[in-house]
């Protein structure tokens, strides 16, 4: 079982979609222990991305990545630009020439993932960064994967861990970014960057529920 | 929200084509990558000078473009990071052939940013040192957090800098100077009130009517401590006294003193607190020898001040003193 280009496609406008809903929600949580724009900026990348998508042929999953991360580094700014910038262009490289993605296209797209935000931010588990949420995802997803999982409940899984990921960020002290600076009374408040990795894998296991 | 602007999406956009008009003498902008290159660039053989970062720091960074300070600037969205497409065209605009400094402010958007472009730039044969201030007190243990703020500093640098860039000094020099200028200066700054972010559309933090937040960033940032408001004596001690110490500043020492505002404190707040500085100062024994008191890097409409000291020698002092014509600092000319 696999999911499609076109699949892919709709994940990419499904998160677009989710963060416009989510604009207000992640700005809030930014504002608490940041500077109240990731919200704002994450809508504005995504926004640029659909303009992109309009005029996108082809179906290489990869080429579209990269072209999602370029549009990202290029229209986000703040730290999230280059973070999410990094993670799509990752996941581009992974998935090259891919029409199509198998469940093992997709453990590399998030191995890419981890990889290009840790290579660019040198966040650890533990700092209350994305990083706590996709780490926990890709560690479910391959897991489920091992124990014979489809694709849809591996994808679920991988979302549920990336949720409790999130949320293991409410107590933490933040030790990278602007949250940082806040020291102790950065703990009990949710990551902004988290939630949105969060939903960014939602998103995946939505869109792609019927994948077998 | 109540503010002078048209809509929020408009505001960087409209500001920038305001300083297009205003200054045609001094700056060009661009649009669609946004940038602000001075007039006559690229000057050839000239060391070049790039700065940036979010909007709403006005005069910082593009008020301060033109002869003797930086070459270009790439402002953000308010309180965002600029990219690094933007940095790219800002740094191929103005490269006259000595290689180009990008002076990045330490925050970590700004850093990522700036380290994208540098990498970009380098693989298109163009020479670039980038140089990060990290010059705030406030933030006291950088081991677990992302390092120290880059603030009040980043001005003096721009206009040191960008002097030693007029005199034609090379590449490694400027970017050593940069350093030197990072290593001496000390920074902190405090708030009366919040902000709003144009798009936000409410208050980035809360803060009582009777309190203040010490050791607060330049987008908000909370700082070291929250307390009740104090009178300008106490709140100038509990800023000046971490700054000396830190470096430290001794009996002897001359000093240039930067006394900043924070976008809505009245210059004869400011004046209240040089005054405060200066005879804390002198009771140490450290003399004022060049100073500068007024809003320029600024957090949209907060109320609060900045205090930045810079050890000076007489390089320094020379290059503080060389002539620089920009929309935001201007003497000399």
């Amino acid at each position: 079982m696999t999911v499609p280009y076109a699949q892919v496609v709709g994940w990419i406008e499904g998160f677009a979609s989710t963060m416009a809903e989510n604009r207000e929600y992640l700005t809030q949580l930014d504002s608490a222990i940041g500077d109240a724009d990731h919200g704002i900026n994450m809508d504005r990348g995504m926004k640029a991305v659909l303009a992109k998508l309009e005029g996108f042929e082809g179906d290489d999953v990869g080429g579209l990545l990269k072209a999602v991360g370029m549009t990202l580094v290029s229209s986000v700014g703040g730290a999230g630009g280059p973070l999410y910038g990094t993670l799509f262009l990752q996941m581009g490289t992974a998935t090259a020439g891919k029409s199509e993605l198998e469940p093992e296209d997709w453990a590399a797209a998030l191995d890419g993932a981890v990889d290009g935000v840790q290579m660019r931010g040198k966040a650890e588990v533990g700092d209350k960064t994305m990083i706590d949420a996709l780490i926990p995802a890709r560690d479910a997803f391959r897991s489920a994967l091992a124990d014979g999982a489809s694709f849809a409940d591996a994808l679920n899984r991988s979302a549920g861990a990336a949720e409790e990921g999130m949320q293991s960020t409410i107590p933490l002290v933040a030790r990278k970014g602007r949250a940082s600076y806040l020291g102790e009374r950065s703990a009990g408040h949710q990551d902004p960057g988290a939630t949105s990795s969060y939903l960014l894998l939602k998103t995946a296991a939505e869109t792609w529920s019927g994948a077998g | 929200m109540k503010k002078l602007i048209n809509k929020p999406e408009d505001v960087v956009t409209e500001a920038l084509q305001g300083m297009a008009a205003a200054h045609p003498d001094l700056l060009r902008v661009n649009f669609g990558p946004n940038y602000i290159v001075r007039a006559d660039a690229p000057v050839q053989g000239k060391v070049a000078l790039v700065s940036g970062g979010g909007s709403g720091h006005e005069p910082m960074h593009g008020g301060f473009v033109g002869m003797g300070m930086l070459d270009a600037a790439c402002p953000g969205e308010v309180f965002t990071s600029p990219t690094p497409d933007q940095m790219i065209d800002a740094t191929k605009a103005v490269d006259g052939g000595a290689g180009v400094v990008h002076i990045v402010k330490n925050y970590t958007g700004d850093v990522m940013n700036f380290e994208m472009a540098a990498e970009l730039a380098r693989g298109e044969g163009i020479e670039v040192e980038a140089v990060v201030i990290d010059d705030d007190v406030a933030v006291q243990d950088s081991l677990y957090t992302a390092g120290r703020r880059g603030v009040g500093t980043t001005v003096l640098a721009e206009k040191i800098c960008g002097a030693a860039a007029e005199e034609k000094q090379s590449l490694q020099q400027v970017a050593e100077l940069c350093r030197k200028v990072n290593a001496n200066g000390r920074s902190m700054g405090m708030a009366l009130t919040s902000c709003i972010v144009p798009a936000a559309g409410t208050p980035t933090f809360e803060l009582g009517d009777d309190e203040i937040e010490i050791g607060i960033g330049i987008h908000g940032e909370p700082g070291r401590e929250r307390r009740k408001l104090a009178p300008a004596s106490e709140i100038v001690e509990s800023l000046a006294t971490p700054i000396v110490e830190d470096l430290p500043y001794e009996q002897g020492d001359e000093v240039l003193a930067f006394v900043n505002g924070m976008g809505g404190t009245p210059a004869i707040e400011l004046y209240i607190v040089y005054n405060e500085l200066h005879k804390l100062l002198e009771e140490r024994g450290i003399k004022i020898a060049r100073n500068l008191i007024g809003s320029y890097i600024t957090s949209l409409e907060m109320a609060g001040t900045s205090i930045t000291l810079l050890k000076l020698d007489d390089e320094l002092t020379r290059l503080w003193d060389a002539p620089v014509r920009t929309p935001g600092l201007r003497w000399g000319t």
